[in-house]
């Protein structure tokens, strides 16, 4: 297999040279108070939806399948991840709620959001089967099916709260731990993408005849896609858990899996440089609009409630799909996510 | 690399407006205001919003608070955790709120709670029932009923007052206000000696009721308790009723809105329901309410606006005897509250939920009749 | 065992409501390729419109009471239903899904899903309409018709028996019609049915203008025999029909009907079963069906294309 999948090359340090000297950036912001913590968590969303977008891309963009189910991954990552970290917070007595967050803390936080990717990945690697005789819309009904399968067997799980939710997460997560675990995401997935697997798997998408003709494993490389993106997706909403400090099953719903896939085909299907500027122009975008429209209300002497925010945003929404159709990215990349020696190759796709 | 930069045009826009919001004036006292105004659980943000613009207006034509007019920053939280923390931050380390009054689903004020509660923000939930709400720390308060209290007043009123004894639920099983009802009312029917003939879910947002009702209607109960809000109730009842059930049927306070008659008709007779107070209670409070709501919006108030009215005037009460916008003083006071609201007499008990005491609302022709009262 | 045959029609009744709204999922799906996420809405704009109308006829010529002439009124209703989601239908396709015919499918699917997300929102946050749940008026008297120890109301025999109508016109339209002819040329080949002089814009345009007609005959039916109507309302059937129309075999007629009554019965008897997990047992019904049949039940399969 050619290439090794895990490579350190020197744009890869610049770029995460880059991606640590912005995080800086926010902290320095925030500490001084011109970053207020609103603008943090949108950060915090921002990214956690980055890596929900990218590990989405994976299966969608780069692999050619139709998965809109997302969220059911991000539902079993997270409620394993928050069952593990409530339990050992309940179980160690000497240690009150709030003094659970240190160090060991830490550490079996990290530890459970691993299980909860893994659980996850378990469950990416059934939903892979599927697709190998499914395709398109067909394969879409499938996941969606699953996705809400997830939501009704946790609905009904009374020791993770049922439709009360699961409550009382420790709040693990915080901007750096996920930034630092969005940056490795993201340099895992690219760095896949851009090996001998990345290849075969686009190859897949290309044409799935063709690549078979050609030697291509189809069968293991969808159902890797499937399991690689849905260990992320777990990872992505255990963090989102012990964000939010509670785990609801509608939170996995059909709206959101949708919310995420309009992010990996408005930054460009195949592109992760796309994914990560529309997860952040996104989340953006519906917060922005909460100070804007009033604001904007104000210079034209009406009063523009809350209820319109989300009028403008869907609006917004078809208008950048009829006006941008090449979508943010097309199948392009930052310089900084492309290996040196494939440059000479032109586009990747 | 065009559609690059309007991307990020889009986003440094949005973070700039974001910030622009920051500019403020120091003559106002800034409430946050939390609930649901757009999703499908915004009929229910409406009357809240509704509520709570009510109470605002009429403090500050009395001369408002603490001598400074009062400001209501309200947001819409989707009905969505995500958005509830989002929300909680922005009014918290943006606005810059001395209190927070909401929001309508427990699940976005349990998202919420904890920030206030690090933050030391006095917040009171309005129509948030779950009992974890303001178990999380000592400034969270709620203005409503917790969901054993509902569900044991109606399994004894169904039992003492309707003689009944055998008793069928059903319940949204994605909601855990509805769930929590039935299943207390099924606790305290058993606990009285009568007997529970069916348990029935149904989905979020179903229309369809009928494979559930078939299934109750031929365990022959003498009551059906439906824990669901007034929309749910009303599809239901006439499900219930075409189906050929003739008894009562008996609810909680989600029943409370004028658009149960509406939608449900005659469906909805013979049906009876806790409540938090009766539009015919001839105490000036509630009178002036509903008659200041009617006025105002054009329409009868349901129990969400109502209680949201309840929790704003709660919240307004304690910061003007606290006399300052110190948090800590607000929350002293806010514990010290003895306050006759809309829906009754109002103190908190040392979980930091209101003592007060339920109403039995029978449907008769179309009205809503006063029954009984029930105390704690 | 005796609510056997009562599950049965109350299977029979959720399943025809779903069956409206397939046969024009699945007909727009056939012709154009397109998941309309927003036919759900138009169904929820047709029983808006069916509401609106009704109440201004009452205004005028004091329909509702009795003696009003029901089957006119119900005629009416009707054609403005279906004017209303046509037209609603329509205006998507020009304003929205016709820029992007030669783009990627998944624009399309992106554009229809922000589609969706704003007729709800707008309509929801218009003070006119409003988020508020409405009851929906009974245009005619309903009855319940005991039959054993079973009932069912007239509204359901009138569900089924449009819904079976609807289909066979369909069936017809399509096989034997010229237009119907020229919707399964644009459906196989688009460049081969421009080059027969089709004007494919047209037909598109005609497909959008009767699957929103239908959205909006369901979104009547479904109002009266649902009688609760609010912004959202198209979401959850939305998304039903669809399944059904995938289980039935997407873009095949009689297989969105099959697969219509296939849920509707198959969600009643989870249902009955355990309602704890009845919508779950429904998915999960679903899947091993199109694990079975990949192509869905009446679809029929296509070889890939190399």
């Amino acid at each position: 297999m050619g290439k090794k999948i895990f490579f350190i090359s020197r744009r890869m340090l610049l770029f995460v040279a880059g991606a640590l000297g912005m995080l800086l950036l926010v902290l320095f912001f925030n500490a001084t108070g011109i970053f207020t913590d609103y603008i943090v968590q949108i950060i915090n969303i921002s990214l956690i939806n980055v890596i929900l977008a990218v590990s989405l891309n994976l299966i969608n963009g780069f692999t050619g399948q139709f998965s809109i189910g997302h969220m059911g991954f991000a539902a079993v990552g997270a409620y394993t991840s928050a069952t593990v970290t409530t339990l050992i917070a309940k179980v160690t007595p000497r240690l009150p709620y709030t003094e659970f967050i240190n160090i060991n803390g830490y550490i079996v936080f990290i530890l459970a959001l691993l299980l909860g990717g893994i659980v996850a990945a378990g469950i990416g690697f059934l939903i892979g089967f599927p697709s190998l005789r499914l395709k398109g819309d067909y394969l879409a009904i499938i996941t969606l099916g699953f996705g809400e399968i997830i939501r009704t067997i946790f609905n009904n799980i009374d020791y993770v709260g049922g439709p009360r939710g699961l409550l009382g997460i420790p709040k693990f997560s915080n901007l750096i731990m996920i930034f630092v675990i969005t940056l490795l995401s993201v340099i895992a997935i690219r760095n896949l993408v851009f090996s001998t697997h990345g290849r075969a798997l686009l190859s897949i998408r290309e044409n799935e005849l063709a690549s078979e003709l050609v030697g291509v494993n189809t069968v293991r490389y969808k159902i890797t896609a499937f399991t690689i993106g849905a260990f992320f997706a777990g990872i992505a909403g255990g963090l989102q858990a012990h964000l939010l400090q509670i785990a609801h099953p509608t939170q996995y719903g059909f709206l959101y899996s949708i919310l995420v896939l309009i992010m990996v085909y408005a930054g460009g299907m195949g592109s992760i440089t796309g994914s990560i500027i529309a997860a952040f122009a996104l989340t953006f975008l519906s917060e922005g609009l909460r100070t804007a429209l009033p604001g904007l209300g104000d210079l034209m002497h009406v009063k523009i409630g809350d209820e319109w925010r989300m009028v403008v945003y869907s609006l917004l929404l078809i208008i950048i799909m009829l006006f941008r159709t090449e979508v943010l990215m097309g199948m392009r990349e930052m310089k900084l996510l492309v290996p040196e020696e494939e440059e000479h190759h032109g586009q990747h796709a | 690399m065009k559609k690059k930069f309007i991307a990020v045009l889009l986003t440094v826009l949005s973070v700039s407006l974001i910030l622009a919001g920051c500019s403020q004036k120091t003559t106002e006292i800034k409430i946050g205001g939390v609930g649901p105004v757009s999703g499908e659980a915004a009929t229910f943000g409406q009357s809240t919003k509704e509520g709570y613009e009510l109470a605002v207006e009429e403090w500050n034509k009395a001369g408002g608070l603490l001598g400074n007019q009062i400001k209501l920053i309200f947001q819409d939280d989707k009905g969505d955790p995500t958005e509830a923390a989002t929300v909680w931050t922005k009014l918290i380390s943006q606005d810059k709120v001395v209190a927070i009054v909401g929001t309508v689903m427990s699940k976005c004020s349990l998202a919420g709670a904890p920030i206030s509660q690090a933050n030391k923000v006095p917040m009171i939930s309005p129509t948030s029932t779950n009992p974890k709400v303001t178990e999380v720390g000592e400034f969270i308060f709620r203005a409503c009923f917790i969901d054993p209290f509902q569900g044991t007043v109606g399994a004894k009123f169904a039992y003492e007052n309707l003689n009944a004894r055998t008793a069928a639920c059903i319940f949204d099983v994605g909601n855990d206000y509805t769930k929590g009802l039935s299943e207390f009312f099924r606790d305290k029917f058993i606990e009285l000696g009568g007997e529970i003939v069916a348990f029935e879910a149904h989905a979020t947002g179903a229309t369809d009721f009928k494979a559930q009702l078939t299934k109750i209607i031929a365990a022959k109960p003498d009551v059906i308790y439906i824990s669901d809000y007034y929309n749910d109730v009303a599809l239901i009842a006439k499900q219930a009723r075409e189906l050929g059930y003739t008894g009562p049927l008996v609810g909680g306070d989600g029943w409370d809105s004028p658009d149960l008659v509406k939608i449900g008709g005659k469906a909805v007779e013979n049906g009876y329901f806790t409540n938090h107070f009766s539009k015919d209670d001839p105490s000036p409070q509630v009178q002036e309410f509903v008659r200041k709501y009617e006025a105002k919006f054009g329409k009868t108030p349901d129990a969400l606006a109502a209680l949201a009215y309840d929790a704003m005037v709660i919240m307004l009460d304690a910061i003007k005897r606290a006399g300052s916008t110190d948090p800590e003083k607000i929350r002293a006071a806010l514990a010290a509250t003895n306050i006759q609201v809309v829906s009754g007499m109002i103190s908190f008990d040392k979980n930091r939920n209101p003592i007060k005491s339920a109403v039995i609302i029978a449907i008769k022709d179309g009205q809503q009749v006063y029954q009984t009262t029930v105390n704690p | 065992m005796s609510t056997f045959f009562q599950q049965l029609l109350n299977g029979i009744q959720l399943g025809s409501i779903y069956a409206l709204i397939a046969l024009g999922y699945t007909m727009v799906y056939g012709i154009v390729r397109l998941i309309n996420f927003a036919h759900g809405d138009f169904f929820m704009i047709g029983a808006y419109a069916a509401y609106g109308l009704y109440y201004a006829l009452g205004r005028l010529f004091g329909a509702g009471n009795p003696g009003a002439n029901y089957l006119v009124l119900f005629l009416l209703v009707l054609g403005g239903a279906m004017l209303a989601g046509g037209f609603a239908a329509v205006t998507a396709n020009r304003v929205a899904y016709k820029p992007l015919r030669d783009k990627p499918r998944l624009s399309s699917l992106i554009t229809a899903i922000g589609v969706s997300m704003f007729i709800e929102y707008f309509f929801s946050a218009l003070p006119a309409i409003g988020p508020s749940f409405r009851g929906f008026p009974e245009v005619f008297p309903k009855t319940i018709i005991k039959i054993g120890t079973a009932s069912v109301s007239n509204y359901v025999i009138i569900d089924v028996a449009v819904a079976a109508t609807l289909m066979v016109v369909l069936t017809l339209l399509v096989k034997f019609s010229k237009v119907g002819k020229a919707m399964r040329a644009v459906s196989q080949d688009k460049e081969a049915a421009k080059l027969m002089g089709i004007n494919i814009e047209t037909i598109i345009g005609v497909t959008f203008l009767i699957g929103g007609a239908f959205a909006g005959v369901a979104g009547l039916l479904s109002g009266l025999t649902y009688p609760r109507i609010f912004p959202y309302m198209g979401i959850l059937p939305g998304l039903k029909a669809f399944i059904a129309a995938v289980l039935g075999g997407i873009g095949n007629i009689p297989g969105a009907m099959l697969g219509s009554y296939i849920m509707g019965i198959a969600e009643t008897y989870a249902n009955a079963a355990n309602s704890l997990i009845g919508e779950g047992i429904a998915f999960a019904i679903l899947i091993v069906v199109l694990l079975i049949r990949p192509q869905g039940i009446l679809g029929e399969k296509t070889a890939d294309k190399i």
